[in-house]
């Protein structure tokens, strides 16, 4: 869906081709989410099918321009008039892998958890880096609109990364509660819950 | 900013002094069935340029590695060295200039003196140096700005918000050529906006060669840093670093000059 709303919006702006689109979609987004030139022309084509653009002409070079219609403004509008639904947030690799990871015997969960926050913490480091140069880049005299759409796209990313450590560190206090709990006790509540 | 794989490659090639050492250090705090062990055999070398981020647990002993490597306590047992003069061997004379000349600490309830204003107490620390009070006055001057408050200057302790008392803490954590900055939760009253231009001054005081020790609860504040370490219970547990940053680096990377090599990641719909 993104990359079809974000191509719209961007043809909003005035008739483009394939080729510049996808830079401009990178230069939007600090290329976080990388395109090729092939997923740009299929998503082109489908969007033509759609009726939501259409074929505007050709420079002297060859390329093919592409032009919003009517219809595929309103699809924008209510694109940017609709919150993006995370009712039914996406599978998480890292959720099941340590839900896995506390149920499977034999396996350190603690260990996978804080191997993960090495790598995700690192990532974050890493994301900080570039946010240090696009804030710098937007304090800028003269910054454009791409300086903070890349800044805005990386504050996402950094608070995503925030979140999943934020987790991670939560998970690894709730397990050092659990292996601290007495272990005849224990014992008794899974007798228990068979019962 | 520099790039990390330089200043590791640099580490490797040629044996820099560690502007802070801490070797085996232990602090226990009481006797007996009281004794708390605070801190439990911490080895820790932070280098020239290099920010060092410390985060952990509520009591894990973040305040207490910091309060060692300022020389505000003493260990019980091995060594602090700040800038190749071990602490606990100082007299306590020796101690407060190494402590006034060598390192800026930022402490966690900010520590002002009330009746002195913002730039009288960024200036103190100069003053008890030596300096004349007009220079030691223009370089407060110089911090306040540098920290984005020029305008507090006369302003006291009490007529000041918590973030701003906080923000005049790390100015005067940042005066002088102090070579060690020691701050612990430098962020914790101020906004996101506002932590951020803080980190961003800690982060360039590195970048220009001056070390620095940063306790925070926030990963994204941590992440400014070249390294992160975990205490858990007085003991460090895992680290991320240098070493690990390349690798994710490529991910980021891609991005800045818009290079057009980037065909791989397909996220098709
Ligand atoms: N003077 C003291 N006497 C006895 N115990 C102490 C003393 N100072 C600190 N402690 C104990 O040492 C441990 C580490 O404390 P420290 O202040 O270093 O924790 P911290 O990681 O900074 O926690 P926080 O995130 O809450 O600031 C705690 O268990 C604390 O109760
Ligand atoms: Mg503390």
């Amino acid at each position: 869906m993104s990359i079809r709303h974000g191509l719209l919006a961007l043809l909003d702006q005035g008739p483009r081709y394939g080729y510049q689109l996808r830079t401009e979609f990178e230069s939007r987004t600090g290329s976080a989410w990388p395109l090729n030139v092939g997923q740009v022309y299929t998503t082109l084509s489908r969007l033509e099918r759609d009726g939501l653009v259409e074929p505007s002409g050709e420079d002297d070079e060859g390329h093919v321009f592409y032009a919003v219609t009517e219809q595929g403004r309103q699809e924008l509008r209510s694109w940017f008039d609709t919150p993006v639904d995370r009712r039914s947030p996406p599978r998480d690799e890292l959720a099941i892998k340590l839900a896995m990871a506390v149920t499977v015997p034999g396996v350190d969960a603690t260990a996978v958890l804080q191997a993960q926050r090495g790598h995700t913490m690192t990532a974050l480091q890493a994301l900080t880096r570039l946010k240090a140069r696009a804030l710098a880049a937007v304090e800028r005299p003269g910054a454009a609109g791409p300086d903070l759409a890349w800044l805005l796209v990386l504050d996402q990313q950094v608070f995503q990364a925030e979140a999943e450590l934020n987790w991670l560190n939560n998970c690894e206090t709730r397990l050092i509660r659990h292996a601290a709990r007495p272990a005849r006790e224990t014992a008794v509540r899974e007798g228990e819950r068979e019962r | 900013m520099s790039a990390p794989e330089t200043s590791a490659q640099q580490w490797k090639d040629t044996p820099i002094a560690p502007v802070l050492r801490l070797q085996a250090v232990s602090r226990v705090h009481g006797a007996g069935p009281a004794e708390v062990h605070a801190l439990s055999g911490v080895d820790l070398d932070v280098l020239p340029g290099e920010f060092v981020a410390v985060m952990g647990p509520s009591g894990s002993g973040k305040s207490t590695l910091l309060t060692l490597a300022g020389g505000l306590d003493a260990a019980s047992s091995g060594r602090v060295v700040v800038e190749g003069q071990e602490l606990g061997a100082l007299t306590t004379r020796a101690l407060a200039a190494v402590r006034r000349r060598s390192i800026g600490y930022v402490f966690q309830d900010f520590n002002l003196v009330p009746a002195l204003t913002a730039a009288e107490n960024i200036a103190l620390p100069r003053e008890l140096d030596g300096l004349s009070a007009r220079r030691a006055r223009t370089e407060a001057q110089a911090a306040l700005a540098e920290i984005g408050i020029a305008e507090l200057a006369d302003r006291f302790p009490d007529e000041m918000s918590g973030g701003q008392q906080q923000r005049v803490a790390i100015a005067r954590a940042l005066i002088g050529e102090r070579r060690l900055v020691l701050a612990d939760e430098p962020t914790g009253a101020l906004d996101s906006s506002t932590g951020e231009a803080v980190l961003a001054v800690l982060r360039a005081r590195c970048d220009a060669g001056a070390a620095a020790v940063m306790v925070t609860h926030e990963s994204r504040h941590a992440a400014w840093a070249d390294r992160v370490v975990f205490l858990r219970d007085g003991r460090l547990v895992d680290e991320s670093g240098p070493a690990r940053v390349e690798a994710s680096l490529r991910v980021g990377l891609g991005n800045l000059g818009g290079s057009g090599g980037s065909d791989t990641a397909g996220d098709t719909e």
